[in-house]
């Protein structure tokens, strides 16, 4: 044990070195790759790609966000997406209002399903999304309330462990039977969507795009550094000796409940974050979003990647999208099976993730992924230059 | 005579069907529900009129009855026949009149059905009739049927000591018919008096509505009691299983739900094996659906779970990982949709237990069942030697290793009894829900909040925390809609695990402590 | 704030009275009632299941009792104050087993174990002082493990183990110490050095030792208590409870 650990922690340094590394080179590429390469060229990202990178992004703040408190509080969340959900929906109610008089009633104040649904005004807690600012404080304060009124009852209770996760998977549960409502105000079950434009720039020029990748490559890379420095504080610490000996740390005069709470309201902010920039890039929001499931999948994206190591979480969220991407779309017969295989032998087998493999196992690991990567890669390029010459 | 009825007027018709009926003769009942149903027609080309079997104008070729004797008598062909037809008017004096006929049927059914016919339109013809048969009805529930119409028609009568006798035996019915009859005696009238003139029976009407009011709101609790607990008893059915496998081993299963799905598939299965003995068929899904699930939860065990003890955040991710893959396996082998499972026949209809409360027989059983279920799983863990070493395996598993019991054997079996009930929980579950992939997702979030209700570990908490859910869901149902129930009781459970974080009946003690 | 029957005398540093706690039925304690000195090194012995844990866990704030009370230094009710609260009123627990942070180094299990105001927002930014280190030092130099400062908590020998969580306990300036069977599992070494720093200790705080080593408990002992069933059955120094034909017939053997 103390072999491996040892090694996460002082490649820690290095490997984060290298992962901020990589956001920015995406956050340069994707720009240069897209408005500055022409769309004739095989090097061109085009807007899929570009939504797909952006989509990946926000997954690994989200998964940045649950390793944070599972990987070193020991707090396994069943219900994050709600979280995310949350910051989502701030979000899609600005956009909502943003668009206007576009919609198809042409109401210049009520979003279309409401106007469908013969209301007459705005309900209360629809004022203020018209502005900014007021969804950007929305984004992160939701969230927060949310993660301080259940944390503090679950965590004043001693509720721990599978009860905890348990009850965060009910309250996800029930937020999204909520919002499927009709009456909620939310949309219903078909959410928010046909999104015209943020702060004035039409959403569906690759331009904006762009922007948002940007944007969200920073938000990355800041949401990364902020976990780093809460992991390597005194704080840290003490949540790595909670998961060691919880009563211990108790004894030493910690308000164990008040640590878990805030570790968790911070860890809610960023999910809420993540879904805020998701879903102008998706361009739509609905209470699936709220499912269960989704919490899970964040879990798994951790555990594959390696809980505990904030970058594997990230590395975990975009390789197992990678591979939704691919089998949802060449075989969707397959993709539930290996979901469910792969939760069950990275719990198995890889107790630590990718991230956790020894030396000579993770370069294995690291050399069998890199040949079908290239494989990918190259035939892709081969194909588009093969196009182009024809 | 029947000849006429061919080119008769519709109250020509009235009159010849009049004169057919005061014969008498049962014969003429098929006749007339003939007529009823347009299935009397004329033959044109020897204007005979027949009885057809079908009213299906799409046939070409109609076969038909002879209408005296009843018999065969050939077919012909649709062109060549022509229907009697029938208005409303003369359609309900031929209910009224068929409804006559069948008050002497051997069927209490027929009987009872009868006599609500003839009660909607009472004429004193009909109430002397109604007044002899009452006289030689055998059957309790048609003879109370037709107190209740002479009853009625006499609130009617000019005599108010007949009206007050009236009342009070309508008293103890409890039917809104009577009811809104008996209301609208004191409703007041528009130029300022009462429908009932005699102030004497308005009182005995207004004490009466009173009394029939008190009683319905009773048997109406009484019928939101037993349909919760009906409801209770699915949740306790679903989660005991989990209760088990969780309280003994502290393996927490997101796969359960899909046990449970196995077992309605099995349901399934043998209604399609069996498809002429339904009744038979669901008898035994049950040891069926237990075998097929309990033996897919011995394979989990020892496969997967196994390996995974005293680490239940892990357990938690391994199972559900089977629950994606024995969801895509089910879709697979028996697509996306939902399928339909019957209900057979004992199991189906009502019990009319009086005026105010019908009790549907399906939830009796459900509640029946599952007691039984309860009553054999207590038994088994209590008397058997199988339940002892699951037992001395929960509380202390490295004394009864040293003892010698074969605790992964007894693991194995555990987990396996555990899953055996969640399939007949499917069996349960098929009954009155829909049979698809996606059965499992929609229970597991409530067995596991039965099982945290009910304390973990504990089957009397698991019998009382799930009844209780069942019936306090149902009972915040008429007010706030099933969505909202749903929802509040989540969050009324939450707000319950804060003063009670170990559950109703917890394990104490140092033992327990040390799990999670 | 509920009174005792009689005000605890000001040179008690623990007064226990009638004490009882039941798990399922059990009786762990049955009015237990007993009293230490400030300044005091006690012992407590008893077969196992006589109470002892279950004591220390009702004055710690682990367990609740049924009834009785719990008095620290005069005026500090045990039984209204939570763990952390205990611990901060300064009282310090070391466990049966060694409960170090293991996946942390030596000197970061000391750190943890500051004496102060623990808050998340603070610890987020929170850096040691000259002063802290320096404490640090001293404490590691009295438990003995300065060259291993930077070791894996999980690393360290048993003995080793159990002086560090010694030495967190002391960062914590407590002024009772119970300290729960220290040398057990102790190679013969390790208990002599062990025994060594618990009498340097006693000099500046009041301890509970409870021990199962005879040999250990007469080299440390001044004044033994002995539990049996929840209950005090003998008091006194090593010879006398010894002697005793009650403790010699439930404990001591022949």
């Amino acid at each position: 044990m103390s072999g491996v650990r040892r090694w996460t922690m002082i490649e820690h340094d290095r490997a984060g070195a290298v992962f901020l590394a990589l956001i920015a080179a995406v956050a340069i590429a994707a720009p240069v790759l897209n408005q500055l390469v022409p769309a004739s060229s095989p090097f061109h990202l085009s807007t899929y790609s570009l939504t797909l990178i952006g989509k990946y992004m926000c997954y690994a703040m989200l998964a940045l966000a649950v390793d944070l408190i599972w990987g070193y509080a020991g707090i396994l969340s069943l219900g994050h997406a709600a979280f995310f959900a949350l910051g989502g929906y701030a979000m899609g109610m600005y956009l909502m209002r943003q668009i206007g008089p576009r919609g198809v009633y042409g109401d210049p104040i009520l979003p279309d399903f409401m106007v469908f649904l013969n209301w007459q005004k705005l309900p209360w807690f629809w004022t203020g999304f018209n502005h900014f600012w007021f969804a950007l404080v929305a984004i992160a304060a939701v969230p927060a309330a949310l993660a301080l009124v259940f944390g503090w009852f679950a965590f004043r209770s001693r509720v721990t462990g599978v009860y905890f996760s348990i009850m965060t998977q009910a309250l996800s549960y029930a937020l999204m039977l909520a919002f499927f409502r009709n009456d909620m105000g939310f949309g219903g079950n078909n959410g928010f969507t046909d999104f015209k434009d943020i702060l004035g720039f039409d959403l569906h020029a690759d331009r904006t795009r762009v922007v948002l990748v940007v944007v969200t490559a920073a938000a990355l890379a800041a949401s990364y550094l902020a976990c780093r420095v809460i992991v390597s504080s005194r704080a840290g610490r003490l949540f790595r000796a909670i998961r060691d000996a919880e009563s211990r740390a108790r004894f030493l005069g910690y308000r164990v409940e008040s640590y878990k709470l805030w570790v968790f309201v911070v860890s809610a902010v960023l999910a809420g974050i993540a879904g805020a920039l998701y879903v102008p890039q998706v361009g739509i929001i609905n209470p699936s979003e709220f499912a269960p499931i989704n919490s899970i999948e964040a879990v798994i994206w951790v555990a594959v990647g390696g809980r505990g190591t904030l970058f594997g979480a990230a590395m975990g969220a975009v390789l197992v999208n990678y591979a939704k991407t691919y089998f949802t779309g060449a075989l969707p017969e397959l993709w539930l099976y290996a979901l469910g295989a792969l939760f069950v032998l990275v719990t198995l087998f890889l107790p630590h993730g990718l991230a956790g493999l020894g030396r000579r196992r993770r370069r294995a690991v690291q050399a069998g992924a890199a040949v079908p990567a290239i494989w990918v890669l190259g035939s892709h390029v081969g194909v588009s230059l093969g196009n182009k010459l024809k | 005579m029947l000849g006429e009825l061919g080119e008769a007027s519709f109250v020509e018709k009235e009159a010849i069907v009049e004169r057919l009926s005061a014969r008498g003769d049962p014969s003429i009942r098929p006749l007339l529900s003939a007529l009823l149903e347009d299935r009397l027609i004329v033959r044109q080309s020897d204007q005979r009129v027949f009885i057809v079997k079908s009213a299906d104008d799409s046939l070409a070729s109609l076969e038909l009855i002879d209408p005296v004797s009843l018999a065969g008598a050939g077919s012909a062909s649709r062109d060549d026949l022509t229907r009697i037809g029938t208005n409303n008017r003369l359609r309900k004096r031929l209910r009224a009149l068929v409804a006559r006929f069948d008050l002497s049927n051997p069927d209490a059914a027929v009987r009872l059905a009868a006599v609500q016919e003839i009660l909607r339109s009472l004429d004193a013809e009909s109430l002397e009739l109604l007044r002899s048969r009452s006289a030689v009805e055998p059957n309790a529930g048609v003879k109370a049927e037709i107190e209740i119409g002479m009853g009625l028609a006499s609130l009617d009568s000019g005599d108010s000591r007949a009206r007050l006798a009236a009342i009070a035996a309508l008293t103890r019915t409890l039917s809104p018919q009577v009811r809104n009859r008996l209301a609208a005696l004191v409703e007041p009238t528009a130029d300022g008096g009462f429908a009932e003139p005699d102030e004497l029976v308005r009182q005995a009407a207004a004490r009466a509505v009173r009394a029939i009011d008190r009683w319905r709101a009773f048997y109406g609790v009484v019928e939101t009691l037993f349909f919760g607990l009906s409801v209770g008893s699915v949740l306790v059915l679903v989660a005991v299983g989990l209760a088990i496998t969780f309280g003994v081993m502290g393996v927490i299963n997101m796969a359960h739900g899909e046990l449970m799905m196995l077992g309605a598939y099995t349901t399934y299965v043998m209604q399609l094996a069996m498809p002429n003995h339904i009744g038979v068929s669901i008898l035994l899904a049950v040891p069926a659906a237990f075998l097929v699930a309990g033996a897919t939860g011995v394979i989990l065990e020892r496969t997967i779970i196994r390996f995974l003890y005293g680490r239940p955040l892990e357990t938690l991710l391994a199972t559900f990982g089977v629950s994606l893959v024995l969801q895509q396996l089910v879709r697979s082998l028996f697509s996306a949709n939902n399928r339909s499972v019957e209900t057979p026949a004992w199991m189906s209809g009502t019990l009319q237990m009086n005026g105010a409360l019908s009790i549907t027989v399906n939830r009796l059983c459900i509640i029946a069942f599952t007691l039984v279920v309860f009553a054999i799983l207590l038994i088994v863990l209590k008397r058997t030697r199988l339940g002892l070493d699951i037992r001395a395996v929960s509380q202390n598993r490295a004394m009864a290793q040293a003892m010698g019991i074969r605790t992964g054997w007894v693991d194995a079996m555990t987990f396996g009894l555990g899953s055996g009930i969640a399939g007949i929980a499917g069996v349960a579950l098929s009954q009155f829900t829909n049979v698809g992939p996606n059965l499992g997702q929609s229970y597991i979030i409530d067995s596991f909040m039965v099982v945290v209700f009910g304390g973990v570990g504990n089957l009397w908490g698991t019998l009382v925390g799930g009844l209780s859910m069942g019936v306090v869901h149902q009972l915040l149902e008429p007010y706030a809609g099933a969505v909202l129930a749903k929802i509040l009781v989540l969050v009324a459970l939450i707000v319950f695990i804060q003063r009670w974080p170990r559950g109703l009946f917890p394990q104490t003690g140092r033992a327990a402590e040390s799990q999670t | 704030m509920i009174r005792p029957p009689h005000l605890p005398s000001p040179d008690k540093i623990l007064t226990l009275e009638d004490l009882t706690v039941s798990f399922d039925g059990f009786k762990a304690l049955d009015g237990l009632t007993l009293s230490v000195d400030r300044g005091e090194l006690r012992c407590i012995i008893g077969p196992n299941g006589a109470g002892k844990t279950t004591m220390m866990d009702v004055v710690t704030g682990k367990t609740r009792p049924d009834h009785g009370s719990a008095w620290f230094a005069q005026d500090v009710d045990l039984l209204a104050l939570s763990e952390p609260e205990i611990a901060q009123a300064g009282i310090g627990r070391k466990f049966q087993k060694p409960t170090v942070f293991e996946s942390l180094t030596v000197f970061e299990n000391l750190e943890l174990a500051i004496w102060g105001d623990k808050s998340f927002w603070k610890d987020l930014v929170a850096r040691l002082t000259r002063a802290q280190r320096q404490h640090i030092d001293d404490i590691l130099d009295v438990i003995g493990l300065t060259s291993e400062r930077a070791a894996l908590a999980g690393a360290l020998a048993h003995g080793q183990k159990q002086w560090l969580e010694i030495g967190m306990l002391l960062m914590q300036e407590p002024e009772l110490l119970l300290v729960d069977e220290p040398v057990a599992g102790m190679t013969p070494q390790e208990t002599a050095r062990t025994v060594e720093l618990l009498l340097s200790l006693a000099a500046e705080h009041s301890l509970i030792v409870v021990e199962h080593d005879m040999d250990f408990v007469r080299s440390i002992a001044r004044r033994v208590t002995v539990l049996h069933e929840g209950r005090v059955l003998a008091d006194g120094n090593m010879d006398q409870v010894q002697n005793d034909p009650r403790v010699v017939e439930v404990y001591l053997g022949a």
